[in-house]
C-alpha cells in the first residue's frame, strides 16, 4: 500500500495525476430501475479487448494465403498447445461481442439515450457497430473454409449490386473480379490493420463523448426526478460502478470460457473455388435476417432486380438507423411512440427472420 | 488541395487491382467420355470461372455456367429433381439453364458441348 502511494505521489508530482483522474472521480452513474442496461457498453468493450489479445496470439501462427490459411488454422487447432482454446475464444468472443453490441444499441434506443446532446455518441456507436460487423465479415473468411468462401462471394456480390459504384467497390473488396487468394490477403489486411485502426479512433471518440455528456437518464425517470429532486439517486463511478462493471466482465469471461471449452469452434472443409456451394450454407447468425430476406425476394420486382431492391432496402434502413437522433425531432409522447415502435418492429423482424432462416430448408 | 490530390491519387490507383487476363480462352476439355455416369454432373474450370457439365440419363451432355445469376454462388445438379440448384438462396434452373424458381433473375449462360474423340469439349456459344 505504501509502495502504491509512493507511485501515486511520484506520478502526481510529474504529471498532475490527481488532476488527470479528477473527471473519473467526479463521474457518477444514475441509479434507477433500468440502470443494469448501462453495463452492456462496458461488456462489449471488454470482449473487444479479448479479441485484440487473442487476435495477436493467432497472428503468431496464421498465414494469410489461399494455399496456407486453412492449414495454418488447422495447425493452430491441432498442434499448438491450447491453440484450439485461443481460436475458440476468439470466435466465441466475436459472436458474443456482436450480440452485446446489438443489445447495447437497442437498449440505448429504447431508453432514448440518443437525445440532445448525445446525437454524436449515437452516431459513433452505430459506426462502431457497423465496424464490428465488418470485423465479423472479414474474419469469417480468414480460415478459408467452404462456408466462408461462399459467404464472402455472396456478401461481396451484394456490394456489387449497388448502382454506379457497386462494381468498383466489389473489385476493390475482392482484389479482382472473383473471390481468390487476393481477397483473403485483402480481408486479412482489413481485419488486422484497417478496421482496428478506425475502431480505436472511434472508440476513443465514443468514450470521450460519454465522459463529456455523462450517462443519460430515461425521459420518464428524468421527468420524475425533475418533479421530485429528492428522489434522484446516483452511484459514484469510481469505485462503486467500476467494481460492479468488473463483476459483469468476470461473468462474461466465465460464459466465454465455458462456451469456448465446451463447444469448441469448428473449422469445416477447405474452400474449393471450383466446387458447388454446399447444401445448408448460411452466414453467421447476425447476417441471417438479411440472408433470409434476400432468399424470399422474387427475381424481379416490376422493372428492378429483386436483389437490388433488397440491398437498397437494407442500405436505407442502416442510414435511417445511423441518423435516428436527427430524424427524431418529436417531443415527449410522440417521440417515444414512433421510435420505440420502429425499434420493436426492427427487433421483431430481425428475430423472426433469423429464426425462420435457421428453420427453413 | 493540389498537394493533397497528388498524394491521394497514387494511393487510390494502388487500391484498384490490375486486370487479370482471362485464362483458357473460349473452349476447354471438361471431361473424358465415360468419366461421368448418366444422370450425374461435374464442375469444371472454364477460364477463371466454374462451369457445370451434366450427363443426361440418355448419355447426352449439357453444359452451362455454374455461377448463379443471383449472387454468384456455384450451382449444382440435383439428380433427384432433374434441375440445377443453388444452395445459397434456393434458386432453381431447368437443365437448359433457365431460371424457374427462387431469386435468380436471369438464366445461366449455356455452353456448346462437342464430343471430340474421347474428350468432352465445352465452348462458348457463338453469337448469331
Amino acid at each position: 500500500m505504501r509502495l502504491l502511494n509512493h507511485i501515486k505521489n511520484w506520478l502526481d508530482e510529474r504529471f498532475g495525476w490527481a488532476e488527470l483522474t479528477a473527471p473519473l472521480r467526479h463521474k457518477s452513474v444514475p441509479l434507477h430501475r433500468q440502470s443494469y442496461w448501462y453495463f452492456l457498453g462496458g461488456i462489449t468493450l471488454f470482449l473487444f479487448m479479448i479479441q485484440v489479445g487473442t487476435g495477436i496470439l493467432l497472428l503468431l501462427y496464421y498465414r494469410p494465403s489461399a494455399n496456407e490459411a486453412f492449414e495454418s488454422v488447422q495447425y493452430i487447432m491441432t498442434q499448438v498447445q491450447f491453440g484450439w482454446l485461443i481460436r475458440s475464444i476468439h470466435s466465441w468472443s466475436a459472436n458474443l461481442m456482436i450480440l452485446t453490441a446489438f443489445a447495447h444499441m437497442f437498449s440505448v434506443l429504447f431508453l432514448k439515450a440518443y437525445r440532445k446532446p448525445r446525437e454524436l455518441t449515437w452516431v459513433t456507436g452505430m459506426l462502431l457497430l457497423f465496424l464490428l460487423l465488418g470485423f465479423g465479415f472479414s474474419g469469417y473468411l480468414l480460415p478459408w473454409n467452404a462456408l466462408a468462401f461462399f459467404a464472402t462471394k455472396v456478401g461481396t456480390d451484394i456490394t456489387g449490386q449497388l448502382p454506379l459504384v457497386g462494381k468498383k467497390m466489389m473489385i476493390f473488396l475482392r482484389g479482382g473480379e472473383e473471390v481468390t487468394g487476393a481477397t483473403l490477403t485483402r480481408f486479412f489486411g482489413f481485419h488486422v490493420a484497417v478496421l482496428p485502426g478506425i475502431t480505436t479512433l472511434l472508440l476513443a471518440l465514443h468514450v470521450a463523448f460519454i465522459q463529456k455528456f455523462g450517462i443519460s437518464v430515461p425521459p420518464k425517470v428524468e421527468a420524475q426526478w425533475k418533479e421530485h429532486p429528492e428522489q434522484a439517486r446516483h452511484m459514484k463511478f469510481l469505485p462503486n460502478f467500476l467494481l460492479r462493471e468488473l463483476m459483469a466482465w468476470y461473468l462474461a469471461l466465465g460464459t466465454l470460457g465455458a462456451l469456448a471449452a465446451l463447444a469448441p469452434w469448428g473449422l469445416g472443409t477447405k474452400a474449393d473455388p471450383f466446387a458447388s456451394a454446399p447444401a445448408g450454407i448460411r452466414p453467421e447468425w447476425y447476417f441471417m435476417f438479411m440472408f433470409q430476406t434476400l432468399k424470399l425476394i422474387p427475381a424481379r420486382l416490376g422493372f428492378i432486380d429483386g436483389e437490388l431492391v433488397g440491398v437498397l432496402f437494407f442500405g436505407a434502413a442502416a442510414a435511417v438507423w445511423l441518423l435516428l437522433p436527427f430524424l427524431d425531432r418529436g417531443k415527449g409522447g410522440l417521440r417515444q411512440h414512433w421510435v420505440s415502435g420502429l425499434g420493436v418492429l426492427a427487433l421483431g423482424y430481425m428475430t423472426a427472420m433469423t429464426i425462420y432462416g435457421y428453420l427453413a430448408k | 488541395m493540389a498537394s493533397l490530390s497528388s498524394f491521394l491519387y497514387p494511393v487510390l490507383r494502388y487500391l484498384v487491382p490490375p486486370p487479370v487476363a482471362e485464362l483458357g480462352g473460349d473452349s476447354v476439355v471438361a471431361a473424358k467420355v465415360g468419366e461421368l455416369k448418366p444422370n450425374s454432373s461435374r464442375i469444371f474450370r472454364f477460364g477463371s470461372k466454374p462451369g457445370l457439365l451434366i450427363c443426361m440419363p440418355d448419355g447426352e451432355y449439357k453444359a452451362m455456367s455454374a455461377t448463379c445469376t443471383h449472387l454468384s454462388c456455384t450451382v449444382q445438379f440435383r439428380s433427384d429433381l432433374h434441375q440445377v440448384w443453388c444452395a445459397c438462396h434456393n434458386g432453381m434452373y431447368d437443365l437448359a439453364g433457365r431460371n424457374v424458381s427462387g431469386p435468380p433473375p436471369r438464366p445461366l449462360e449455356a455452353f456448346d458441348v462437342h464430343v471430340r474423340g474421347d474428350e468432352v469439349v465445352v465452348s462458348r456459344k457463338r453469337e448469331g
